[in-house]
């Protein structure tokens, strides 16, 4: 092959330790908590990671710090605190993994499930709470924290994250190890989407030094898998000329492994690689839907025996890398930051109603001047009147 | 120096200078590179700025503008160009849902000043989806700016600001205006140009006001010309700007002769049309000598080819409607 050249297609190991779906996924920590060091693919890629005992255990505490938040917007969800919550329960080590293998320099395009990148990016974890609280629309600095806004539209930030990855490439900011890459979150669903289809072909056309990163959670709110595709996602990739990976999502070392090396192949000028994180959404699609309609309690139980968190706390345990201590601090740890965003949230004021008319234009309009005057006077009409 | 070209080339011309003086100006499409545009509005661009500057895309809509807003983010000023106005529809989700929406998502922190460029309108006997006007969709989504030229001149300065602008904006191109000629000072700096969203009084006159813009602006000055010779002074303003509309010089136009008549050519029903002659009516109620009429396309989808010329509006359609103004 040419230099730059990169196979194309399935690359899977067949096994994939337990309870891997057909045709295999990239696994390094089971369920059970053991650590199988490397694992190669069909391909003859080999992926491991070599983390210190430190990191190790910094991954378990950003594990079970997502979670805790997560838990503690759906209380204040149910409480009615926030208008709405995307609950990423049982999807940590999928997004941790992936977004712990992300350089300072890479972008991200979240879609709107992505708290744990968010976490990893060092964004304020109160930044989503505003949004699903319902005081802005976001409002994070994309540039600065390389993590872009969350885009509820399915699918729509595949193509951002394209055409930011041919910026990369025009800025000259591939072809070495320090060069960047782009990383683009999107589920099942979105899979099924047109847009997503051209951001492959756009990615695979043009080079772009770009990973999707496909959280295959089994459900696109009620709708199964089955319903989106009749091969397994990661094949897709094939059919636009660029590598699939399929991984267990539930998986943090296979997560942060698979997204560092397609992250390095992509800033290194190899281009796109799909990632399939094979995992599951425990909770509901979001506070609004209820799945008991739409799937049964023993796949839920199924999926709760490859919790991503407990098989780190058995690795961690097995390998006498941490113990009671070390486990009850990080609860504690997550605990406070959790309480803490708790008090900042109820604190969180709406915003003054006439800002509603702010950051519309760059360059302003004056139609939209005179509604806001005419905002302004309306309200001040009222003022002494007990209104 | 004026320089005497088509309305197509001066948008060439201006194009050519946005490249030259923004070296993050990229231009991308379907076929904008080697063949120059189906219009050939690119012709020769790509020769002198080569493939990364003006990108030949894969063809889908949804793709040139989504990937535009990456390129944005990143710093750079994509100018889309979608080849038809009826093929901006798969783009639609981008740039209402996403283009429109990512500076006040943010909160102003992040920009994507790019263009989105449409020749659009009828006219030429194109077939279906060639020769529509789909102008009001986006006029009505906020935090779109959306403007259209009518001659030469505006077209090769309008281009250069929109491109300028770190607004979003939609730039329709009046297709079938593409090979009339006029005059065009191509050396004259953009600093000193006719502001990008004011209208223009394109003939002055004292007893009724035509609202013209695009392709339908030459309707306009020719029906005017035609009541001149029948003893009525018709003043003739080119919107330029469809958002934000510029209504001061509307007001002031239509306050000072009483009557006003908006032409265009997309159907009537909720149209730019609608928009203006409800807010004449709030503003200008006691200066009105005669309520403000439409003329504009059917409320059909737009008709095969060998109809268009009924479907159109045309100079004796807008002279009756003046004479209707003038009867009341």
């Amino acid at each position: 092959m040419a230099k730059g050249e990169r196979k194309a297609g399935a690359v899977p190991p067949s096994g994939g330790g337990t309870d891997a779906p057909a045709g295999g996924f990239v696994q390094l920590l089971t369920p059970d908590g053991e650590h199988l060091g490397s694992v190669t693919t069909a391909d003859g890629t080999t992926y491991s990671v070599d983390f210190t005992d430190e990191e190790y255990r910094g991954l378990y505490r950003d594990l079970v710090t997502v979670r805790r938040l997560d838990a503690e917007a759906t209380a204040l969800q149910r409480q009615g605190e926030l208008g709405l919550w995307a609950s990423l329960l049982g999807q940590e080590a999928a997004q941790v993994g992936s977004g712990r293998a992300l350089r300072p320099q890479d972008m991200a395009f979240p879609t709107y499930r992505e708290h744990g990148v968010l976490y990893c990016r060092g964004i304020d974890p109160i930044m989503p709470f505003g949004l699903f609280r319902g005081v802005d629309q976001g409002g994070w600095d994309a540039n600065e924290h390389k993590f872009n806004s969350y885009t509820i539209v399915i699918g729509s930030q595949t193509l951002h994250a394209t055409g930011y990855a041919m910026g990369v490439t025009m800025d000259g900011k591939t072809g070495s190890p320090d060069g960047e890459a782009v990383i683009a979150y999107f589920g099942d669903g979105a899979t099924s989407q047109g847009e997503v289809n051209e951001s492959f072909v756009w990615s695979g056309v043009f080079n772009a030094p770009i990973v999707f990163f496909c959280q295959n959670n089994q459900y696109a709110i009620s709708e199964p898998l089955e319903r989106q595709t009749r091969i397994p996602l990661y094949n897709r990739a094939a059919g636009y000329g660029f590598p699939g990976i399929r991984i267990d999502g539930n998986d943090v070392l296979a997560s942060y492994a698979v997204t560092r090396a397609a992250l390095d192949n992509a800033r290194n000028g190899q281009g796109p690689t799909l990632i399939e994180a094979y995992t599951y959404r425990m909770g509901a699609h979001t506070s609004s839907d209820d799945p008991t309609r739409y799937r049964i309690a023993s796949e839920v139980e199924s999926w709760k025996a490859k919790d991503p968190i407990a098989r780190v706390k058995a690795f961690l345990t097995k390998q006498k890398l941490a113990g009671d201590d070390f486990f009850a601090e990080v609860d504690e740890g997550a605990k406070q930051l959790a309480l803490s965003l708790r008090e900042r949230v109820l604190a969180m004021p709406d915003p003054q109603p006439v800002t509603m008319f702010d950051h519309v234009y760059p360059n302003g309009s004056p139609e939209l001047d005179e509604q806001r005057q005419a905002f302004t006077e309306y309200h001040a009409s009222f003022e002494g009147s007990g209104h | 120096m004026a320089e005497k070209i088509t309305l197509g080339k001066a948008l060439n011309h201006g194009l050519r200078r946005a490249l030259e003086n923004d070296p993050k100006v990229v231009i991308m499409g379907e076929d904008v590179g080697k063949l120059g545009g189906v219009f050939r509005i690119t012709d020769g661009l790509q020769k002198d700025f080569g493939e990364d500057r003006v990108i030949d895309t894969p063809l889908a809509e949804a793709g040139i503008v989504g990937t535009a807003v990456g390129l944005a983010i990143r710093g750079y000023r994509p100018v889309c160009e979608i080849q038809f106005d009826g093929f901006v529809f798969p783009a639609y989700n981008q740039i209402v849902a996403q283009v429109a929406k990512m500076f006040y998502r943010s909160k102003g922190k992040v920009r994507v000043p790019m263009v989105i460029r449409i020749p659009f309108g009828g006219g030429i006997g194109a077939v279906e989806h060639h020769s529509e006007s789909p102008e009001a969709y986006f006029a009505h989504t906020p935090g779109l700016k959306v403007v259209t030229c009518s001659n030469p001149a505006d077209a090769y300065t309008m281009i250069q600001q929109a491109i300028a602008s770190d607004d979003p904006v939609v730039f329709f191109e009046p297709k079938r205006r593409y090979w009339e000629k006029g005059d065009v000072d191509l050396d004259a700096p953009l600093s000193g140009a006719y502001p990008l969203h004011a209208a223009r009084v394109a003939r002055p006159g004292s007893d009724a006001t035509l609202l013209a813009y695009g392709p339908m602006v030459r309707v306009a000055l020719d029906a005017a010309a035609a009541a001149a010779e029948d003893g009525r002074d018709l003043e003739v303003i080119d919107l330029r700007t469809l958002s934000p509309v510029d209504f001061p010089t509307i007001f002031e136009s239509v306050k000072r002769t009483g009557r006003a008549v908006v032409v265009h050519e997309a159907p009537g029903n909720l149209g730019m049309g609608a928009e203006l002659a409800a807010k004449i009516t709030e503003e200008c109620f006691y200066s009105l000598e005669a309520p403000v009429l439409r003329v504009t396309g059917y409320d059909i989808p737009y008709p095969a080819a060998r109809s268009e010329e009924e479907y159109l509006p045309d100079l004796d359609r807008l002279l009756d409607a003046v004479d209707r103004s003038f009867g009341w």
